[in-house]
């Protein structure tokens, strides 16, 4: 007996000097790590603050000898950027708004409502997910020509607004809500609007956080749509106007880095405030999904 | 709504409340469909039409049917039968993959998915289980690591670009480790292809990492504790419990990697444009070129086509795949 309590004595010794090794190993290597994922950005800020001779001097210099911060007023006069931004916030903000709202919709009566195709209906929409969308974007492209919609920003909103991941996984929310709910608000003579509006859209705030984000940030940061559809400077939202600058002015190192902080703001404060919402999305809707 | 299969059949006319019900239904689904039909239903329809025919546009009337001619075109038929005929079978499928436009962007393509999954899991894995640890600051951890995922490409991968210039960092970082590189990553026939490898482990080991994060949470301690009474160590503890117990999630992570793998345009766009020469040139990339570029939409459909197939086979590998992780 005695000596069973003094081996697992041992056991605990050793197994303490293990883990305050383990600790540290785990700290280097998450640490190195963290460097790796920062370092372009630093570089980026850094470079963003000096002279353009400066950003490829050698040895590499993180902090510039004299702050330029004359860098982020000059990029306001060389490129629109002002109006870029704003076109992308405006489509973003409609995208969001749009996507939200009819998924919402939409998801309703795929998990509440009893009628006739609504199988058939959800496995055309679950099948589309499935396909990429570089393999129709062509037809889509020519479709939407056709209708007059070629370099609007109308374009971008419709491209992205009726996806069908949103109603996906808002339906995923919605059927973990309890029918009954519905139920006795039907009994009490609430209508079928009526619960969606004051039941479902209450109950399903953090799926709606979820979604809100998603969107706001791919839509953000969405190269390829507004890289085909966009072609006036008036219109261009943020990704392509930034990359219209980098080519017109491909050795003002400077400035691109200037510019390309500019671009990260908005998504990154986004994304410091929400990222609870984030990391609770990707878990729930990656594993789900 | 239930009946068994003796009773006599329900009546085929929809009663009021049914009916009444069902337009209740549509008008919930209406405005989601109508945008979701017209920009996504019919363009996929569309985009299989097209790869069998000639279209610029305009009345549907005006396509003219080709049969299988955009895709003889794809594939070089004629001219890689030729090399088969003169020089042999294996010849033919090596003119295929080192000269046709199509076979380069394939073998591209499935090099840099093949290179980039394991590493990416390899990495986000690492990631997640060094947090799971209760380490302090995990919540900033967590935050740093997925931050490349959300920043926008554009900016990233221009800086990656200038980083990896001739005079950059990365390779003053090199010399000074006494390796002599001196040149540009991007414009490295071997390098570019691995600087759009760095790049995109770079961006998605922290999306990952949550992924796996969410699993390891999900694995029973007492599974732990039951070893560590008979007396396994940590990395057989690792190897026997930790990894099987995630091979779910990472046999799901993996599918989803790899569809986007295929899918890749925004970081060969920006950062390589394809090149040197047709060293990046990837199924999405000459998709983009073939339709917007040289405004060959028929030919671009069937490349598009050849990327539908691809992702739509792995996803019905997944699909079984999953039926039997859910019958284990």
């Amino acid at each position: 007996m005695s000596q069973a309590v003094a081996s697992k004595g041992a056991i605990r010794q050793d197994s303490k000097a293990a883990h305050i090794i383990g600790q540290i190993v785990v700290y280097v290597v998450l640490i190195a790590i963290a460097l790796f994922t920062l370092i372009p950005f630093v570089w980026m800020l850094s470079a963003s603050l000096k002279l353009d001779r400066e950003v490829f001097s050698y040895p590499i210099r993180w902090i510039p000898e004299t702050f330029h911060w004359e860098n982020y007023s000059l990029i306001w006069t060389k490129v629109p950027m002002l109006t870029y931004a704003k076109n992308t916030a405006i489509v973003a903000v409609a995208v969001t708004f749009i996507q939200t709202l009819t998924s919402s919709f939409a998801a309703y009566a795929f998990a509440k409502l009893h009628f006739k195709g609504r199988d058939v209906l959800f496995m055309a929409y679950i099948g589309t997910i499935a396909v990429p969308w570089q393999a129709y974007m062509l037809p889509q492209f020519i479709l939407m020509r056709s209708m007059g919609l070629y370099d609007r920003l109308l374009a971008i909103m419709v491209l992205q607004a009726f996806s069908a991941f949103g109603v996906f996984l808002m339906r995923q929310f919605y059927q973990n809500i309890p029918t009954e709910l519905c139920e006795a608000a039907r009994i009490d003579g609430l209508s079928e609007y009526g619960i969606w509006f004051k039941i479902m859209l209450p109950l399903s705030k953090a799926a709606i956080a979820t979604l809100v984000i998603f969107t706001f940030v791919g839509t953000w940061n969405d190269y390829m749509g507004p890289m085909i559809y966009l072609t006036h400077d008036a219109n261009k939202t943020i990704q392509v106007g930034l990359r219209r600058f980098i080519q017109e002015n491909s050795s003002d190192y400077h400035l691109i880095m200037a510019a390309s902080v500019v671009s990260l703001i908005p998504v990154s404060i986004v994304f410091l405030a929400l990222q609870k919402y984030f990391i609770e999305g990707i878990a729930t809707s990656g594993l789900k999904g | 709504m239930t009946y068994f299969p003796g009773d006599p059949k329900p009546k085929k006319r929809m009663s009021r409340l049914e009916r009444k019900n069902t337009l209740i239904a549509y008008s919930f689904l209406a405005p989601n469909f109508i945008g979701f039909a017209v920009f996504t239903l019919v363009p996929v329809v569309l985009s299989v039409l097209m790869s069998f025919s000639e279209w610029k546009g305009g009345a549907l009337s005006s396509m003219k049917f080709m049969g299988l001619a955009n895709y003889a075109n794809i594939f070089s038929t004629t001219r890689v039968g030729m090399t088969m005929a003169d020089k042999g079978f294996l010849a033919g499928i090596a003119y295929f993959f080192n000269r046709v436009d199509l076979g380069i962007a394939l073998k591209n393509t499935v090099f840099y998915t093949v290179v980039t999954v394991p590493l990416t899991l390899v990495c986000s894995v690492a990631l997640a289980i060094a947090l799971n640890k209760s380490v302090r600051g995990a919540v900033g951890f967590r935050a740093v690591f997925f931050f490349p995922y959300v920043a926008s490409m554009v900016a990233i991968c221009v800086c990656w670009n200038f980083m990896l210039m001739k005079d950059g960092p990365i390779n003053q970082l090199i010399m000074a480790l006494g390796i002599n590189f001196n040149k540009s990553w991007t414009a490295d026939n071997t390098m570019a292809m691995w600087s759009i490898i760095l790049v995109s482990v770079w961006r998605n080991m922290g999306y990952y990492m949550v992924i796996y994060l969410a699993a390891l949470q999900g694995i029973p301690r007492e599974l732990y504790e039951a070893a560590t009474v008979d007396g396994a160590n940590k990395w057989q503890q690792f190897t026997n419990i930790t990894l099987p117990q995630l091979s779910p999630t990472t046999f799901f992570a993996s599918v989803m990697l790899m569809i986007s793998c295929f899918k890749i345009y925004d970081t060969v766009a920006i950062m390589t444009g394809g090149g040197p020469g047709r060293a990046t040139k990837m199924l999405v990339t000459y998709i983009y070129d073939t339709a917007f570029v040289s405004y060959e939409y028929g030919t671009a459909s069937a490349i598009a086509m050849i990327l539908l197939v691809i992702v739509l086979a792995v996803t019905i590998v997944q699909f079984s795949m999953e039926k039997k992780f859910a019958n284990d």
